[in-house]
């Protein structure tokens, strides 16, 4: 049975990991040129903006370098979905300051990507990915990958 | 002019597992603290709860929770919330109502009866809640973002994985010497090490664990300190309940995404430092003049991270600060006497209470094998999920 490809959260991301064109979305304030993700629509943060803008979506940046890094060496809870039946498996978090935005933005690493593939100040770039998977639809995320294969620049 | 209050009296319930209602363990801190003071609850003309969000509604209503288990009397009730940084909040309401006049006694009550094994979110279906999202989203747990600094001050700084276990070997002592602790057994640097990774690169014992426990304080005016015959008493001068500034580039719980800066450039420095500096600008002191601290030490890390934020040393210079023992007990500036989370564990609403308890004890000598010598001046620090600050200046 084919299943549902829906986004684990609607409107934060654009495209598929077979297209080779994903990209966060965020908004930008046409009055002040704030950028925010997750997207904000209701209103511009920004204390200093003068107001009257609009938020439109804009795509972020696909690259940016590797603020931070950590894994998760036990199981999360819910709302994080895994198969508490299956051995838990640690999954790579990265923080990743974003090139034009400078904003840092969280995201778990692609599959096989580990710490020891990563540094801080690393180029990585964003693509599609799976976070899991249920009896009628596979949710679909964001992940972060070396732009290097991993182990070339370490 | 005088902006001080009194810290007439201080009162903890000892932190640990003991599986009763957190409203037992504020009660008892609350008994205690005003034991402590020389008064009966029926002095207190208003009384501060933090809240206790996880224990339902008589947790959201913490005030009026203490008063009722204390016995209603009448006294003015107010409840507040800011996450790790509640007790701060209760603190500066309390101070509020006693500077303007509208209380002489106020008691300030916090507990906690915390579940076991990570924090997780509340349930349901909230996509909205960005601490619901990193959760589902990203699995993203506290210890995760505790790493994700040790890991930026080990690639900036230098910091060694050495560096974050003599802060819990350091805490482990002071927690030795503390009733009130959890966990009074010290701890090497190989028991550290050996302890099982939970967020690379942090280790178990490098991560604080959740607790029971309850604190509070009996504050009153100078003039009613006096009035009771407590001529020199500990003093509350600042309380900073500051916010973030725009753009916040640095990444914080709960969040997936820090402000961009594409608007303006960051300004002031970051966020914890702020947090400081408005304590120290309100108490026309400064971190030359400190006898002691007591900071939010959720992981071994994040302590190095304060010593700069609080001005003890430079950016950094945090790892060197433990390194040369200067912020042990016997050191230049000793931090976390009391043994800090390291010790304790965290029961959130009171936590912030129990640091000002410690800075009450140091300041009056009474603390016993912990004692600072001679101390003068200390500040707590300590900050709330999505953007509360907390640091509190007390001298004597
Ligand atoms: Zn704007």
């Amino acid at each position: 049975m084919e299943r549902n490809r829906t986004p684990v959260v609607s409107g934060w991301f654009t495209g598929t990991e077979e297209d080779g064109d994903f990209r966060l979305l965020g908004t930008r304030c046409s009055a002040c040129a704030a950028v925010f993700f997750p997207r904000e629509d209701a209103y511009c943060r920004n204390p200093h903006c003068p107001g009257g803008g609009e938020l439109a979506q804009t795509p972020l940046s696909p690259r940016g370098r590797v603020w931070s890094y950590t894994d998760g060496r036990y199981r999360p809870p819910a709302p994080y979905v895994s198969d508490p039946d299956a051995p838990w498996e640690p999954y790579t978090l990265i923080a990743v300051e974003l090139e034009a935005e400078g904003m840092v933005v969280l995201g778990q690493g692609a599959p096989g990507v580990t710490v020891a593939d990563l540094a801080v100040g690393m180029e990585v770039e964003v693509i599609g990915g799976v976070l899991n998977e249920d009896a009628g639809t596979v949710w679909t995320t964001w992940r972060f990958r070396p732009v290097e294969p991993a182990g070339v620049t370490a | 002019m005088s902006a001080d209050i009194a810290v007439l009296g201080a009162g903890m319930h000892p932190w640990g597992k003991w599986g009763r209602s957190f409203v037992e363990y504020g009660r008892a801190a609350a008994k205690t603290a005003l034991a402590d003071a020389g008064l009966e609850w029926t002095d207190v003309r208003s009384v501060v709860g933090a809240d206790t969000v996880r224990s339902g509604y008589p947790g959201y209503v913490a005030g009026a929770t203490f008063a009722q288990a204390l016995g209603w009397q009448g006294a003015r009730v107010t409840s507040v919330y800011a996450a790790c940084a509640s007790g701060a909040q209760a603190i500066g309401a309390a101070r509020a109502q006693i500077l303007a006049g509208l209380a002489e006694v106020v008691l300030v009550v916090g507990a906690d009866a915390a579940p076991k094994g990570f924090f997780a979110p509340a349930g349901g279906e909230r996509p909205d809640d960005p601490d619901w999202l990193r959760f589902r989203v990203l699995g993203a747990t506290n210890p995760a973002y505790f790493a994700l600094y040790a890991r930026r001050r080990m690639a900036l700084y230098g910091d060694a994985l050495e560096d974050f276990a003599e802060v819990k070997v350091k805490n482990a002592a002071a927690g030795a010497l503390n009733p009130y602790a959890r966990y009074r057994k010290t701890v090497t640097a190989q028991e550290v090490a050996s302890s099982a990774v939970v967020a690379d690169p942090l280790r178990l014992l490098d991560i604080c664990a959740t607790s029971d426990g309850g604190a509070a304080l009996v504050l009153t005016s100078m003039e009613f300190a006096r009035s009771h015959g407590v001529a020199d008493p500990v003093r509350i001068r600042a309380v900073s309940t500051v916010t973030p500034t725009y753009p916040r580039t640095l990444l914080d719980l709960p969040d997936i995404a820090t402000d961009a800066v594409t608007a303006s450039a960051p300004a002031g420095g970051p966020f914890r430092a702020s947090i400081a500096r408005a304590a120290y600008e309100e108490a026309g002191l400064g971190p030359e003049d400190l006898s002691l601290a007591e900071v939010y030490d959720l992981s071994t890390a994040l302590e190095l991270q304060w010593y700069e934020d609080i001005g003890l040393c430079g950016e950094g210079e945090g790892a060197k600060l433990v390194r040369e023992g200067a912020t042990a007990l016997g050191g230049r500036i000793p931090v976390n006497t009391s043994g800090g989370l390291a010790s304790f564990g965290e029961a959130v609403p009171a936590q912030a209470i129990a640091q000002v308890c410690e800075l009450t004890w140091q300041l009056r000598g009474r603390a016993g094998e912990r004692q600072v010598p001679g101390a003068r001046a200390g500040i707590t620090a300590n900050q709330g999920l999505f953007g509360h600050g907390s640091a509190v200046v007390a001298v004597r």
